[in-house]
């Protein structure tokens, strides 16, 4: 494979950008104008995939939309694909991520959603029902919103164990399931909440995302709203890997698609300061489980930079070697077809980037 | 007449078939929330476009009953007779 299909979800649309070659990309006109794609998605895992892109329109609500065609058309049932049913007294506000589930579950498809909740599509990812278990959870009343909602953001189906699914929330943390999805706990040891009178509490941390690789589903890797931490035993217990970041707060963080041990992130000054450090344009990559961690630049703006990328707006293709995009507040998107070591600018003057997938083909 | 008259915005069309406006027969229909419900039943894309899966109209979404906005009257429990006209219109709102 060398080829490639970008999803870019942005602030008032989705752009999609094309390569046969990792270097030179054909960028399609923008789709869902005026709407906020908060987050894109795929299923690669039958024999046509399956591409998902979650509109939301300050008018009209939000709704869900999958293509069978990379993008060419899309579609959405005619009833509401995902909902909160009648008497729980929620409405859906937005999609924050859509995640198939794994490969030995075929049909099965996630959706992390604003006020915090999993929906499950058994039928590919079409529609969906609300996990109740979960949304009845007795400590649900006390999750409080972040600056961007109540929302759940990160589901991490374990690869091979079906019952297992982890979730994150700001606020609430991570919460697990090993039934699945009947009852949850949370799994937040070791992760700070420095704005609580406990700061480490059982739950209530304000974590940004959480990712893992499917060859090594016990390591896990947390972007916490000032901290980042590893865990080695699935999300039982959780260590600090910021020695040696510029900075400890962020939002993306994303594992390499072959080296479970490589991971990337795009580290901010502080929580009262959401700028690169220095106002240095850097991705930092750790290939050692964040032991130590690198700079990444060339490529990249050399300039005084101020914009953010935001938590879904990071991601790798599955090529080889591994490709890694990300999408900037300012509405550019650059890749690296090296694994991060050299970058290119792929599209610029966009709105404001939520989200970015690729899709190795 | 016993139809009420639903007219839409360009940009909901598209889930009405294209046309500019959808008609309900006056029958039983007492309130514009009857009205939506109506409409909801026969084009639910269009439908839950309008309000929120809890019956909620949308924030930014303005419903007029005969020129008179629906949320300085009785909101969904706003009477309509048959002829009446119903105005959607998006609320001026973002960026």
């Amino acid at each position: 494979m060398s080829g490639v299909v970008v999803l870019v979800g942005t602030r008032k649309g989705l752009v999609v950008a094309r390569s046969d070659d990792r270097v030179t990309y054909e960028v399609d006109p923008i789709a869902f104008g005026m709407n906020a794609v908060a987050s894109v998605g795929f299923d690669d895992r039958g024999p046509t995939p399956r591409l998902f892109a979650a509109a939301r329109s300050e008018h009209w609500g939000p709704s869900l939309f999958h293509s069978d065609d990379l993008g060419a058309t899309w579609s959405e049932p005619g009833a509401a694909p995902i909902a909160f049913p009648e008497g729980s007294g929620a409405a859906l506000e937005q999609v924050w991520q859509v995640v198939p589930g794994p490969r030995n579950q075929p049909g099965v498809v996630y959706a992390g959603v604003e006020p915090s909740a999993l929906f499950r599509s058994d039928d590919g990812g079409v529609t969906f029902a609300l996990v109740d278990g979960l949304w009845d959870h007795p400590h649900r009343p006390t999750w409080q919103p972040g600056a961007g909602g109540q929302c759940l953001h990160t589901v991490v189906p374990h690869p091979t164990d079906l019952d297992r699914v982890l979730v994150a929330m700001s606020t609430g943390g991570v919460y697990r399931t090993t039934d699945s999805g009947a009852s949850w706990a949370p799994s937040n040891d070791g992760v700070k909440a420095y704005f609580l009178p406990d700061p480490y509490p059982e739950y209530g941390q304000c974590v940004h995302r959480v990712a893992s690789h499917p060859e090594a589903p016990d390591q896990l890797f947390l972007q916490n709203h000032h901290g980042v931490y590893r865990s080695d035993d699935g999300g039982d217990s959780w260590q600090s890997i910021a020695e040696g970041l510029p900075a400890d707060f962020g939002f993306p963080v994303v594992v390499h698609p072959h080296r479970p041990g490589t991971a990337y992130l795009f580290p901010l000054t502080a929580d009262g300061d959401r700028m690169p450090p220095d106002r240095q344009f850097r991705v930092y990559r750790t290939e050692d489980a964040g032991s130590t961690w690198t700079p990444l630049s060339d490529g990249l703006p050399d300039g005084p930079y101020h914009a953010a990328v935001l938590r879904d707006a990071m991601c790798t293709d599955t090529d080889d070697p591994a490709g890694i995009y990300l999408g900037t507040r300012a509405g550019e998107l650059y890749a690296s077809a090296d694994e991060g070591d050299h970058w290119n600018l792929v599209v610029e003057h966009l709105p404001d980037v939520l989200s970015v997938r690729a899709l190795s083909v | 007449m016993t139809a009420v008259v639903m007219r839409l915005p360009g940009v909901l069309r598209p889930y009405a078939d294209g046309r500019s406006s959808v008609e309900v027969e006056a029958d039983g229909v007492q309130t514009v929330g009857d009205v939506l419900a109506r409409v909801e039943a026969d084009h639910p894309a269009l439908g839950r476009r309008l309000r929120d899966e809890q019956g909620a109209v949308r924030r930014h979404v303005n419903v007029y009953v005969d020129g008179a906005d629906i949320r300085h009257s009785q909101q969904l429990e706003t009477p309509v007779g048959p002829g009446a006209e119903i105005v959607v219109v998006p609320a001026v709102s973002g960026g």
